[in-house]
Order: C-alpha cells, then structure tokens, then sequence
C-alpha cells in the first residue's frame, strides 16, 4: 500500500496549509491512548502562566530571604528508610502490612491469656519473631549500606558563594538561592540555573549518565544577559520565579528578572543534580531545587511492585488452608462440648477436674468456666495449636528462594553481555516464577530487535540513488577525510563504508548543478542536527580522533557519513559552528535552530553563510517532509526520490529526507522577529516556537534522502522463532513506519512467506469495524480447513496458514477504548504474529492491557526505550534493555538485560526452572505444615478433646523453622527439572509453565488428599502399636516428631530430579539437625519429657514402628508416581529420560535396545 | 568472564539423577517385600510368644451390698477393700514376669492434668515453693499457714495405690519394686534431697500417701506414675516377679482395691506379661508389616506384568507431545 494514501487526513490537511496558516496538526482528534493527546494536554499545561501561589521565588545569591519560610528542603539527602531510633517500630510497622504476620500475631497474643496459653509464652513467640528478625536484620542490613552513601554524597564539597566569594561548602548546606560554581568533570550537587559559564556564548556540556543513563552530551545554555555578570565583583540581583518541584527530568518552565528584565526560563537552562559538567571549564549557576525536591531525587522511587500469578492463585489455596483449620477446631471444640455433656456429673472427682475440691469462696481459681466459654476456649486453643496449617515460613521461603534464584539468574553467563559488559538484572524480585508463564511478548523494536546502532547505507541525491553497499572500506579511503588542525590529524571516530563514485562527486562540487545540491546535501547532514563533536586524544599524539555526542543515534550515523564524504564537522557552539570540507575550514552562523519535536518529525537550522546569503536545511521523517516540499519544483526529482525511499524502507532501512530554501532577505526577517518573538514569550513558549518552524519550514526545494540501517541485534530472528515454537505469542510494537516494520519483521522469521497477512489501516471507525470484521471472517476460514494437521507446526494454536495481523496506531486510536477492542482481541488471538506500527508509547500500554484485561494468560513487555516505560509497566513482567537509548526503560523494568536474544535464557531455562521449584515449593510447604497439623489433631481426638500436643512445643514451633525449613529453600533455589540443553533445544517445554502444570487446583487436592493419608499411617501406626501399653506422652511424642520431620524429607527426597552435594547435604542435615535437637530438648531435667528419646529409641518398637510408618506413607505415593510417569509421561518426563540415556544409547546401544526394546510402531 | 563462570554460578553442579525406571521400582517393591515380610513374620511370632494374664477387677472387686454404689464404697475409709482372686496359667511364664496395672478410660493426657505438675520442684529442694503450675494442688493450710505441697499437682495427688500380692501354690511370689521407673528419671529427674512434704494433707485425698523419710527419687511408684501415659488406655509398671511361673499354675492374687476409677467409669486391670524384642502382646505391628510387604509384593508382579505387556521406551522423543499429534492432546 502506497504511504501517502496510509494517512490521507494527514497529508490532505498539509496540502491545504498555507505559508501563513496555522500548522494543522493533528492534535483535535478524538484520542486516548494516543501520543498526540498527551502533547496537547502539555501544550495547554505550557501555556498556563505559573500563577503565585504555585510558583516557587528563588532570590538568586540570598538564600535568606528565599528560606524566610522554610518552605524549601535543605540539599541534605536521606535515601535510607530508618535511623537507629526509629528502627524497630518502623520497620515492624512495615512488616505487619502482611496478613499473614498479623494473624501469627493475634495468635501469639491469644496464647499469653492464661486460659489459653497452649505453648508457652516464649515459645509461641519464636516463629514470628524468627521471620520478623530475619526480615529485620536483611531490611536493616540495606539500610546500613544506603546510609553510607548518604553520608558520603552528602559530605561532598562544593564552591558556593559566601559573602561575595566561593567558598567549599558541604553539599548538605547548599540552600536554594545560593551561587554555586561547579568545575570540569564536577558533580553537580542541585537543581541549578546556569547564570554563567567559561564559553562565551553561555554553553555548558553536561553528562547525565547518573539520571538517565544516556552517556552523550546534551547542552545546556546560561542566559546572554546573566552570562556577562561575574558574580564575585558585583553582587547577583535576581528573582527566578518557577514551577514547583517535579519529577519530569525533561522538563522546566521558569522566568527570571534580572535588571527589570524578565527572561524566560526552560529546560535548556538548568542543570540537574547528578549530572557532570563536561568540556566546559566552569560554570554558575543559582541553586533552585535541593535535595529532595531535585528532579533526580524525585525520580529515586524504584520499580512500582508487581505481584506474581502464582502468589495470587496461592491466596486462594491459603484461604482453603484457613477454612480446613477452622474446621479442625470446630470438630475439636463441638467434641469438648459433647465430652463435657456426657461427663457433666463425673466432673467433681475426676482427678483433672476436681469440682469437689473448690470450697464456695475459691471458685474463680477452680479453671472452669461453664459449658459455653469451655467450647469457645478449646476453640481458640485449638487455633492456636493448629496454626501452622497456615504455612508462615513459606512467606520467608518463597523471599529467600526468589533471592537465590535472581543470584543464578545475575551470575547466569548465558545473559552476560560481553559488549556492554553488563550482567542480567533482576529489579523486581517477587515475580521471578511469572517468567515461566508468558504467553504474549510484547516488543519494542528499535533498540531491541535492532541494535540501534545506526549505520548509514545509501543516499539518494537529486533523484540519483548512491548506495554504498558494493563500497569497500580501504585504508586509503580513510586517510583522505581527514583534517588538519593545529598541525594534528583529526579523524572522525567511526568509519564508514562510501560509496567511491559518491565520493569522487563530492570531491568535483561546485562545477556543475548536479556537484552544487551534492555539497548542499553533505553540508546539511553535517549541519543540520545537535551533534557537539568532541576531540578525543589516541595513543598517537599526532592524530585526534573526532567524536560525535548527540541525542540522536540517526544523527551521529549521518554526522560520520557527512565526515566520511570529507564534511567533517570540527566544531559547534552556540553561535557558529566550523566544518572542514575536504580540507578547507568554513565557519557558518547558526542564526537558528529548531530542535525535533513529535509533531513536526523534523527539525531544521537556519545558517548565514559568509557571503551574507542566509540558507534554511530541514530534515525529517518523509511523510512529514513530502507535505512541506514544493511540488511543483522538480517534480521529476520528487517521483525519483519517493521510488528511492519506498526501496529502501522495503529493505528495512530508516529514512530521512533532506530539504532546504533559500530564505530571501524579508523572509528572513520574517522569521527572525517572529523567533525571537517566540523564544522570549513567557507564555506558551514551545507552541510558538513550533509555530514559528512549521511556518518557516515550508515550500522547501527537496536534495534527497538517506537511508539508515537499523542493524537487527544477534541472535533475533534465532530467539523470536523459538519463542513461536514455545508458543509464546510475540507482537511487536513499534514507532516506525509500516513498510519499515514489515521488513524488520522479514528479516527476524517474525514474518514468513507462508503466512496470510492480514493489514488494517484505516481512519475512521467506521472503517476499522468492516476492517476488522472482514478480517475475522477471514482468519476463520483457514481454521475450519485444517482438516490435515500440520505436523511441523509447532504452535499451540495449530491452525494450516498461520496469520499476521499489522495494524497501525491510527486504526489503533479508533480501536483502542471502544466496543472494537473486543473484535481486535479476537482477530489477534487467532494470529500468530501482530505487528503495530506506527503506534505512540501510551498505545504501547493500551495494546497490552487489552490483552492483560481479557486473558489470564501472562504478558511480558520487553523494550529499551522512554516511550516502551508505559508498557513495560502495565504488562506482568517488564524487561528492559539496557542499550542505547537511555536507562528509562531499566529504571522501570522488572528485570533488565543487554539484548533481546536473552529472553530465550530467561524464559527457557530460569523462567522454566523458577517456575517449576516455586510451584513445587508451596505445595510441598502446604503438605509439609498440613500433615503436622493432621498428626497433632488425631492426637486430640485421644485426650478428651482439651488440644494435648504429644509433641515437644519446641518441636512444633522448631518443625517449620528447623527442622524442615532448609531443604525446601535449597530445593527451591537449585533443583532441576530438565538441563539447559534439552530446555533450549525443545522450546516446547516451556507450555508446562503457561497450562500451569507445577501448581493447579488438581495438584493441591491431589496433595491433600496424600497428606491425608500420611497423617493416617504416621498417627495411627504407634497408635495401635502403643495401644494399652506402659508408653509416656513425650516418648511417642518423640516418635512423631521423627517419623513426621523424616517423612516429609524423604517426600521432599522423593521429588527431588537432581542430587548434588549441597541438596545432599541439606537434606540428610536436616534429618541429623533434628534428631540433635530432639536429643537436646530431652536432654532437659526440668521438662516432663526428660531422656523419653534416649529410653524409646532403646526398643526394637520404635524403631519397627519408624521403619513401618515411613514405607507405608510414601508407598501410594511412589507407586502413582511411577504409574503417572512411565505410563502417562509428560514432556518434562520424556526429557528427562531422554537427557539421562541420550548418551548411554550411544555408548551402550545393543544393551540398550535389549533392555528397551522398541516397539514397531507407537503404543496408541 | 571466565573469573566468574564456575559451575556453581551456572547451575552445572554434578549431580546424580535418578529417573524410576521400570527395573528400578519393580527392585524396589521387591527389597521392600522381601524385608517387610519376614520382619512382620518375626514380630508376629515374638508377639505370640509373649504370655500375658490379665485380670479386669474393678467390678469384681466390689461386694454385692455396694453393687449399685461403688463409689460411696470406694470412698469409705473403713470398708473391706480386699479382693482375693484365683488366676490360672495358661502356659510357662519366664523370668521376668512383668506386673503391670492397667488403667482404661483414664486420660492422664488430659490438657489439665498434664500441666498439672512442678519438675523443678520434683527435681531441686529449693525450689519446693515453685507450684504455679500446681493449682488447685499447690498449697495446702496447715495451722493458717499456707505451706506448698511437695510433690504437687493433680498427677501426684492421683497417684495409684491399689496393691497387690501374688502366692503360688501357698507361697508368697516376690514382687520386685525397685528399678521399675527409668533409671533417668531416678538419677537425674527426681531430686534424691527433696522429701514428699504436706502431700495428701488437705482434705481430699486423691490417692496414695508417700513416705515422707524418703526422697522423690526413691519414690518408684510415683515415678512410674509421674510419667503421665500417653493414650487413655494405658499400663503401668507395678514391679516385677524374678520367678518363673509354670503352665497349669494356680496363682492367688490378693488386691487392695483403693483406687477410685468408678467416679468416671474408668477401667482397671492386672496384668502379669512376660516380654519379647518386640514388648508386650501386640499383634498390630507384625501384622502391618506383613500387609505392606505383600501389598509391595502384589504391586512388583503388577509392574512386572504391565512392564512385559505394555513396556515403553524411555526418553523416545516421539512420544512428545507436539510430535505425536499437534491437535489430539490439546
């Protein structure tokens, strides 16, 4: 589909424009989700006056009178939540916004009233208080450690304006108001204005790599009227008047009056804290926010907290815990009250009543309290006996086993990027087992898929397309663009493949028509962008290597290209800047500069030439520069650059096209008064200045185009295709346009030949609905003729064609937030492949959540850039890629890695893994708290229902803490299901995760109903055993406490799939550990069961009775275990068996083949 | 890199990794079978050996007149309470015959009865004063001081004290009552300088009186007693009787009956039991044992069989299930 026709309202509204009309952008029309909406909502924001009372008046170098009212902080920083006083409440306070510490503690409260004190009081307090330290001594530990820094970063120096000289202040004392001077390669320690700086024209370079991670410099520029002043001789008078503390890094809207003058203020005229002054000898600037109101600061807050699936779906299985315990007690308090019914009248004698005893006055101490309380107290007892039912630990468990699992998962070198030499990060680390449960990927593009590592391959000029393909790159070459400067060599620091014939034209400029737009073209990419080139010294002392920092990655690949071509730009400042072509310097007055924006998708530089002929070059995205390039000129040259740029978009190329005018002396004028109209205006600012290009830039004289490869990252198409067969549905979102889109979609096997493509582009609703509905119609029909399955097709959704939808962000507007979304959802579930174009970052998020909102299937967002923050926060799980474009992407990432072919890894292997040990853990913990639950409530059954524990109070309160706590961490964190080879060579494992194969309803009643029976033959066993025999409570006590911790470790032991040392270890260590601590608390004079262990574990019947409970529990058990997996095996099975006699078939074969023989044809 | 890459790191651990296979588990059932049975068998047989004789006399004990009122007989200090009964012996009973009491429906591990007790009073002299725990047995007032009572509690106060004398064949068969109680419990549990003090003394008396001249950790019977059992229906050492008994014997067992067990129905016994490896008489365990070991047996044959008829190949990657039929499982 042609491009033009793609946007029709568009460009029929630019057709219409005159020179003089207002730019008819798109901003009225009806959008939500759209980027356009949200920059009108900030051209209306801009134009607001900063009333009083919601301005902040800074008194520049009187701090007094600006703090008069103490309103503004101190530039001290405190990043640490405590102080030593503040500690404990504070972070106990934090900690009881769990449920379930709350409940633990209503029931270690219960048991301190004397009628229901089951434990005793110190033991009932040992579990919680063991998680509450725990937690403590890690939140205690990270604060010590924030602290530090705090100490350190406030304890910088920096040179502050004291009485009329600078003086070193610790950055802590800097007060809003204060002068501060910050040296080269300086912190800067606020938010501060710049006034002056050691560059003339008031330019600063600053680094931000602290604040967005972006390492190229940006420049920031002092006012001409503040940057004459030097404020040591004469004192500073001035009031910065500006908006209040926020968090947008990228924004600022102030005024200052400076000698009855009132200046405009804007994000170019401030320096952030954390920043670093570069290239620049000094600066000074007045301090405006401070500590914590500094825009850095305000951005401090960390990823906003997801919670995993898995923990949700648990909620529901702990709810079902809670009402088995409320049931076990009913059943425990309902026989109380029938046992003390039926012995209502042998109450008096009976040696642990004793009615009889009480004389009339004693009667409160006699501990009975009537039939009524009686119930409601054994009730309230048995909640506190049976409480582990709710499984504490396993809140702990699951922190701890996702710490280990995010240390595998940094210290992984299968996702260390050697480029970036930056590891896998996990920022968020309460969803690691989400990872194993992704169904939809949602990708960025840009920065991504592709490096975005820009490379500049053709150009087209006046109609002739140069591509540099079949260009070589020759030593020889290279030596010729260079320039000479101050008798040194300066080359620019990439180098860039040329085209010869290309270059040899550029050499010949200036003769004839043809060599004059050549050197147009050249000098407007060299020209035409925000680059500051910076000269960087080599080993070799005579040559200098030119390096060219600017914000936009297409603009340094055209900028190398320029210099390649011998337009070699050697320096810019505000005023001029200086290029070398092909060896003769040439200095231009930049009279003007209008930066890119959204809307326009150009920007353009207004230069006077030393001649006086003033020249305008614009550069922009095609559609916008197609509308403001004069038709009728050239017409010819047009169609030829059109045709050109078509190619190159289909070859998955970015493309600019370059324009310029020569701006006639009125015109420039023009121009001129409406600029600095513009630039001075206190209202509206960015509008105006919008205006004043989009006017200017108009009825241009088109010279051609270029094309940018975007390079695909490693390894992309390899990851994207075993993600399909992983049945991972990857749509990809991107900016670019949709020819450009579809052919990076080509070229990463996200698109194939075989696949029906499926375009809906329109601008109307109406349109979108017969759109979307023929599409539906469509992806039906080859559903209903699968008949024959496709058995090379791995994908889930096993249709005979598979389907791509593309779909672009104006058809988006119409779909997104209307009764269409749920037709779209349709049409894009039966496609395997949606690619969104030309989509704006909040439809990015608006995408996801149409799909989050209707399944609940799990969604990952992957991208690198400021506009993928949205998505990456609104889908499950958010990875960032930290790349190029800046650390936004990372700061509100779940996890963040160097490149897109990494989520095979992660997904595949620790996703998979995380997934399955986690899953794995909270059921077992379920089983492991319930089975000692089920034992201690048999035992009460026997004791006249008054809730006796035959077990130690230390043991119970010691069982989940001790004695069976560490293996299932250690399990948690280092068992494996399936190797890493076998997970990456059949990406099909992965399902087991998306159908919930490791935690479901089915798995927790199965459980149960196993943890049923366990309790039955550990209870009953020494029950009728010891049956009228001469045994005490603490020996068979003693008893269950053993067979319990080592039953639930040999069932542990049982579902382990790989021993190593340390599970060794744990394992049989815990059976010790607990075998020592029984023999320790026995070993107790003053408890009632002083030595029981050492006296039972004499006699053969114990040990019998040991031996007899642990075989009988795990025998049903092992036996469907065996049944399920050689009978009904599950891929992971297969795998696994597979993993293990791969190599043995090989070795052993003929052994092999007799041992298993293989059948003629499959079993079923 | 490579500084960083050990196979701890990357999760390459050498591990063992086992995968029931068939031969396996079919060995496995097998070994538990052929350990299960015979054990069972041994402990069956051990179990059978064991000669016991016991005598349920709670009802018996009671003259006719007070047939309908046990318990006013049982509370009256001046009524008969000796019971004479003549038991035979089935078969030979070796050295050491055990004597036990045997109490049902008796719930020494009631919540209140449990707690009911001082073991650091029980165990140190200075401590005779810690009888928190003990209430309502904990003070008694003797001339209006409030003197504690040692030892305390309602598991001391109840303390049994039926008694029992044994003749065969006219002669008086010596019950030994020394070493009865675990010897922790008399060396270490029991204070050897703490003396039984105001026990017994208020006005309802629970059970037996003990000698206050001598120490706790003499008092067996009380240690015995102390160690409060663990089921409702339970057995208490009462000594033990270094003599043989011979098969057709006549035994003549003469019972004090003091205890009161007819206030809350409760059950009482004498039991005379020789012992195995294995305890006293109880079949349960060699029985259990037996039953898993077939049980494990039965299912060896089952997988045996299922393995013959229907073997599959392990880790054959066309069972998979995308390669079998991408549409049939889903």
């Amino acid at each position: 589909m042609d491009q033009v026709e793609n946007f029709p309202n568009f460009s029929s509204s630019m057709n219409n424009s005159s020179r003089n009309s207002t730019f008819g952008h798109s901003g009225s029309k009806p959008v939500s989700y759209g980027s356009k909406g949200a920059d009108s909502g900030a051209l209306s924001m801009s134009q607001k006056e900063i009333s009083d009372e919601d301005a902040r008046l800074v008194y520049v170098d009187d701090p007094e009178r600006t703090n008069e009212r103490f309103e503004f902080s101190g530039n001290s920083i405190r990043t640490s939540k405590y102080s030593i006083i503040t500690f404990l409440p504070r972070n106990l306070f934090e900690q009881f916004h769990r449920v379930a510490y709350i409940y633990f503690l209503i029931i270690a409260i219960l048991n301190q009233l004397p009628q229901l004190a089951v434990f005793g009081r110190g033991v009932s307090i040992l579990p919680l208080a063991f998680v509450l330290f725990v937690t403590a001594v890690k939140d205690a530990f990270e604060d010590w450690r924030r602290h530090k820094s705090d100490k350190v970063e406030n304890n910088r120096i920096a040179s502050v304006m004291v009485d009329g000289q600078f003086q070193g202040k610790k950055w802590k004392d800097v007060k809003v108001g204060e002068i501060v001077k910050i040296a080269a390669n300086e912190t800067i320690p606020c938010d501060i204005v710049l006034l002056s700086t050691s560059d003339p024209t008031g330019v600063a370079y600053v680094q931000t790599t602290n604040l967005d991670g972006e390492s190229n410099l940006k420049t920031r520029y002092a006012k001409q009227e503040t940057q004459a002043k030097v404020p040591e001789k004469e004192r500073f008078i001035g009031l910065i008047k500006c908006e209040k503390p926020n968090r947008n890094i990228y924004g600022f809207q102030g005024n200052m009056e400076v000698d009855g003058k009132r200046l405009s203020l804007g994000s170019s005229n401030i320096v952030l804290r954390g920043c670093e002054l570069k290239n620049t000898n000094w600066a000074v600037g007045v301090a405006v926010y401070c500590g914590h109101e500094t825009k850095a600061m305000l951005n401090n807050s960390g990823a906003p907290s997801k919670r995993s699936q898995l923990e949700t779906h648990m909620n529901l299985e702990i709810i079902m815990l809670s009402v088995f315990l409320v049931a076990l007690c009913s059943v425990t308090s309902v026989c109380a009250a029938i046992w003390l019914k039926s012995h209502k009248n042998e109450l008096d004698l009976m040696p642990y009543y004793r009615k009889l005893d009480f004389s009339e006055g004693e009667m409160e101490s006699y501990q009975y309290y009537g039939w009524g309380l009686e119930i409601l107290f054994t009730f309230l007892k048995s909640v506190i006996v049976f409480q582990v039912m709710i499984p504490i630990s396993l809140y702990i468990s699951m922190e701890l086993v996702r710490v280990g699992q995010a240390y595998f998962m940094i210290r992984d070198s299968r996702m260390y990027d050697a480029a970036t030499n930056s590891r896998f990060q996990c920022r968020a680390l309460n969803i690691n087992e989400d990872l194993g449960q992704i169904k939809y990927v949602f990708s960025d593009k840009t920065g991504t898929l592709t490096e975005n590592k820009m490379e500049f391959q053709c150009a087209s000029i006046w109609g002739v397309d140069y591509s540099s393909t079949e260009a070589s790159l020759e030593h020889g070459h290279q030596a010729e663009c260079s320039a000479q400067v101050d008798g040194k060599v300066l080359k620019p620091k990439m180098k860039v493949k040329v085209n010869q014939k290309l270059l040899q034209l550029s050499k010949n400029s200036f003769r004839n028509v043809e060599g004059k737009q050549i050197y147009d073209f050249f000098l407007a990419l060299a020209a035409c962008n925000t680059i500051v080139p910076l000269v960087v010294d080599t080993s070799d002392p005579t040559v200098k290597l030119i390096d060219y920092q600017g914000e936009s990655p297409d603009e340094q690949a055209l900028a190398y290209a320029a210099a390649a071509y011998g337009f070699m730009l050697i320096e810019r400042t505000s005023g001029h800047i200086v290029i070398d072509i092909h060896g003769k310097r040439q200095r231009f007055n930049v009279l003007g500069l209008h930066e890119f924006d959204s809307d326009r998708k150009r920007m353009s530089v207004i230069l006077g030439y030393t001649d006086n002929s003033v020249k305008l070059f614009v550069k922009g995205a095609d559609t916008s520069m197609l509308s403001v390039i004069d038709k009728s000129l050239n017409a010819e040259i047009l169609r030829a650059t059109e045709t050109h740029l078509h190619s190159y978009s289909s070859l998955g190329l970015r493309t600019l096209v370059i324009g310029m005018w020569d701006l006639s002396v009125s015109e420039f004028d023009q121009w001129h008064f409406a600029f600095e109209a513009a630039s001075t205006a206190l209202l509206g600012r960015a509008a105006l200045l919008r205006k004043v290009a989009s006017n200017v830039e108009n009825n241009l004289c088109i010279l051609g185009a270029t094309a940018i490869e975007d390079k695909l990252q490693k390894g992309v198409p390899e990851s994207i295709e075993s993600l399909r067969t992983a049945g991972i549905k990857v749509w990809v979102l991107t900016g670019d346009k949709q020819e450009t889109a579809i052919s990076i979609g080509y070229s990463s096997k996200l698109l194939t030949n075989s696949m029906t493509q499926i375009i809906i582009n329109s601008n109307n609703r109406e349109s979108c609905r017969r759109h979307l509905q023929n599409a539906l119609v469509k992806s039906r029909q080859p559903l209903a003729a699968s008949a024959v399955p496709n058995n090379f097709e791995g994908f889930s959704d096993a249709i005979g064609t598979p389907i791509a939808l593309i779909i672009d962000g104006t058809s988006l507007v119409y779909i997104l937030d209307s009764e269409l979304e749920e037709e779209l959802f349709e049409l894009a579930s039966r496609c395997s492949v949606v690619l969104c174009c030309r989509v704006a970052p909040l439809q990015k998020a608006g995408i996801v959540a149409l799909v989050k909102k209707r399944t609940a299937d799990m969604t990952l967002a992957i991208g690198d850039g400021a506009n993928d923050v949205s998505m990456i926060q609104m889908a499950d799980v958010g990875v960032g890629i930290s790349g190029q474009e800046g650390r936004q992407a990372v700061m509100a990432s779940d996890f963040a890695m160097g490149q897109f072919r990494f989520l095979v890894p992660l997904l595949f292997i620790h996703g998979h893994w995380n997934y399955q040990r986690l899953g794995y853990m909270i059921i077992y913990n379920f089983y492991r708290n319930a089975i000692i639950v089920l034992v201690l409530f048999w035992y009460v059954l026997f004791t006249a229902y008054t809730v006796t524990t035959a077990i130690n109070e230390w043991s119970s309160m010691l069982y989940s803490i001790i004695y069976t706590a560490f293996p299932t961490i250690v399990v948690g964190i280092l068992d494996k299901d399936l190797s890493k080879r076998i997970l990456l060579k059949y990406p099909q494992l992965y399902g087991a995760g998306q159908r919930r194969e490791a935690y479901n309803k089915k798995l927790f009643w199965v459980t149960m109903a196993d943890t049923f029976w366990q309790s039955i033959v550990v209870f009953f066993v020494p029950l009728f055993a010891y049956w009228g025999s001469t045994v005490d409570i603490s020996s068979i006590g003693d008893l269950w406490t053993l067979s319990v911790v080592i039953l639930v470790n040999l069932h542990l032991a049982m579902d382990i799939i790989r021993w190593n040392w340390v599970i060794h270890a744990v394992i049989w260590g815990s059976i010790v550990a607990t075998v020592i601590c029984v023999m320790i608390i026995d070993a107790i004079p003053t408890f009632s069961g002083y030595w029981a262990i050492f006296n039972t574990a004499a006699t053969g019947l114990f040990w019998l009775c040991l031996l007899g409970i642990l075989i009988a529990a795990l025998l049903p058990r092992f036996a469907v275990k065996y049944i399920y997996q050689y009978y009904y095996p599950s891929d992971i099975q297969i795998s696994r068996e597979a993993e293990k006699f791969a190599n043995q078939r090989v070795i052993g074969g003929n052994r092999q083949i007799e041992m298993y023989p293989i059948p003629d044809g499959p079993p079923r | 890199m490579n500084s960083n890459y050990s196979r701890f790191t990357q999760q390459e651990l050498p591990a063992w990794q086992p995968i029931l296979t068939p031969r396996w588990v079919i060995t496995i059932f097998t070994l538990i079978a052929l350990v299960f049975i015979p054990v069972g068998l041994a402990a069956f047989s051990a179990s059978q050996r064991v000669v016991e004789v016991e005598y349920e006399y709670d009802t018996e004990c009671i003259p006719d007149s007070y047939k309908d009122n046990a318990t006013a007989y049982i509370k009256d200090d001046n009524t008969n309470k000796t019971c004479t009964q003549k038991l035979s012996i089935k078969s030979k009973m070796q050295a050491p015959i055990f004597v036990y009491y045997q109490l049902d429906n008796f719930y020494q591990n009631h919540r209140r009865y449990v707690k009911s007790r001082s073991d650091e009073q029980l165990r140190t002299k200075d401590k005779e004063n810690d009888v928190s725990s003990c209430s309502p047995e904990d003070y008694v007032t003797i001339n209006n001081k409030s003197e504690p009572i040692v030892p305390c509690g309602l598991i001391a106060w109840s303390l049994f004290n039926d008694t029992y004398k044994i003749q065969n064949k006219d002669k008086e068969v010596v019950i030994n009552k020394t070493n009865i109680a675990w010897a922790s419990d008399r060396t270490t549990k029991f204070g050897s300088d703490v003396y039984p003090k105001n026990f017994q003394a208020s006005g309802l008396i629970g059970g037996a009186k003990l000698d206050p001249t001598k120490p706790l950790s003499e008092q067996e019977d009380l240690i015995v007693w102390m160690r409060t059992a663990a089921l409702p229906k339970f057995r208490k050492l009462y000594g033990k009787i270094e003599t043989d008994l011979e098969a057709n014997d006549e035994i003549v067992v003469v019972i004090e009956n003091n205890y009161n067990t007819y206030e809350f129905g409760g059950k009482k016994s004498l039991v005379l039991s020789t012992a195995t490896w294995i305890g006293g008489r109880n079949n349960f365990l060699g029985i259990a044992y037996v039953v898993i070991g077939s049980m494990s047996l039965l299912l060896a044959l089952g997988f045996l069989l299922l393995y013959i008829l229907k073997p599959r190949p392990l880790g054959d990657p066309t069972y998979l299930s995308w390669n079998k039929n991408p549409g049939g499982l889903r």
